[in-house]
């Protein structure tokens, strides 16, 4: 058993299907969790994707941050556990 | 034709035993949307919570004492694989229900990490369900959700919360963990309920 090898990728792993979504690169964006209050570069997220969705999660407190559920229709994005995200306007 | 058929032996179960849109896998793929939960059973309780509030808990000692069920199903994971008669043992959900008084329709199953999933009742009775503690002979590892989970085989696996820790009964129909991001509400594999409004 390997159970304690962590199953998470870095917020990097997310970048491509977030980049779909919002046209613009997240991982340099600043995420503030709504658990622990904790606020780090997206690149930080540990995100599962083994899984029916993409989920990222904080790597503060594990809070479910975001979600993204791809079905043949629609993207579903949940962003209910990050309080803000920051995305600089300088390139 | 041979003397032991495909059929006798219980392998090499062809693709027609499978639900549409799946295929067929000889592992155990482990899904995870989080950190894997390492419940010890000293510390592990399993509830049921009622839509009066009233609970019933068991601890690890007593949820052993109930009368235990071998049982072989088919699994259909939502991401596409299937796979077929696995073997595990557990304590019916109508055990569990045996003392529990409700006139609530729906079920929302609640796991240690966070986890949640929605359920009927209804689906969870009648030998469907199980609170599933062993996998193939062994205790459930962690990774597939030990150690014990919820196994309702017929809809598709995420309906079988791993580290599964109660059942809150309700009168509404609300929506788990994956059936809030665009999965099905209810997952008949056999339907092919993969996503909200299929
Ligand atoms: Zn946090």
């Amino acid at each position: 058993m390997s159970a304690d090898v962590p199953t998470y990728l870095d917020g990097n792993a997310a970048a491509g299907a977030l980049r779909e979504v919002f046209a613009v690169d997240l991982t340099a964006a600043i995420g503030k969790c709504t658990g622990c209050g904790h606020s780090a570069v997206f690149a930080e997220a540990h995100v599962y994707v083994d899984a029916p969705g993409m989920v990222a999660r904080c790597p503060g407190c594990d809070n479910v941050l975001l979600r993204v559920v791809s079905t043949p229709n629609d993207t579903y994005l949940d962003l209910r556990g990050l309080t803000y995200l920051r995305i600089s306007n300088t390139p | 034709m041979g003397i032991i058929s495909p059929g006798f032996t219980g392998r090499g179960r062809s693709g027609s035993d499978l639900p549409p849109g799946q295929y067929l896998t000889q592992d155990f793929p482990v899904l995870s949307a989080g950190p894997t939960p390492h419940v010890l059973p000293e510390h592990w309780e399993f509830t049921i919570a009622t839509e009066s509030g009233e609970m019933h808990r068991w601890d690890w000692a007593a949820f052993q004492r109930l009368p235990a069920e071998e049982i072989t199903r088919d699994l259909h994971c939502v991401t596409r694989w299937s796979k077929l008669a696995t073997d595990w043992k557990g304590v019916s959900l109508d055990a569990l229900f045996e003392d529990v008084e409700t006139a609530a329709d729906f079920v929302m199953a609640h796991s240690y990490g966070g986890y949640t999933t929605n359920l009927p009742l209804e689906d969870l009775l009648d030998g469907q369900a199980w609170i599933a503690y062993q996998y193939d002979g062994e205790p459930l590892a962690a990774e597939h959700g030990g150690p014990a989970r919820l196994l309702v085989p017929h809809l598709y696996l995420w309906k079988s919360a791993k580290w599964v820790r109660g059942l809150v009964l309700s009168d509404t129909d609300d929506l788990g963990f994956w059936e809030t991001a665009g999965y099905h509400e209810y997952g008949d594999p056999w339907k092919e309920q993969r996503y909200a409004g299929d």
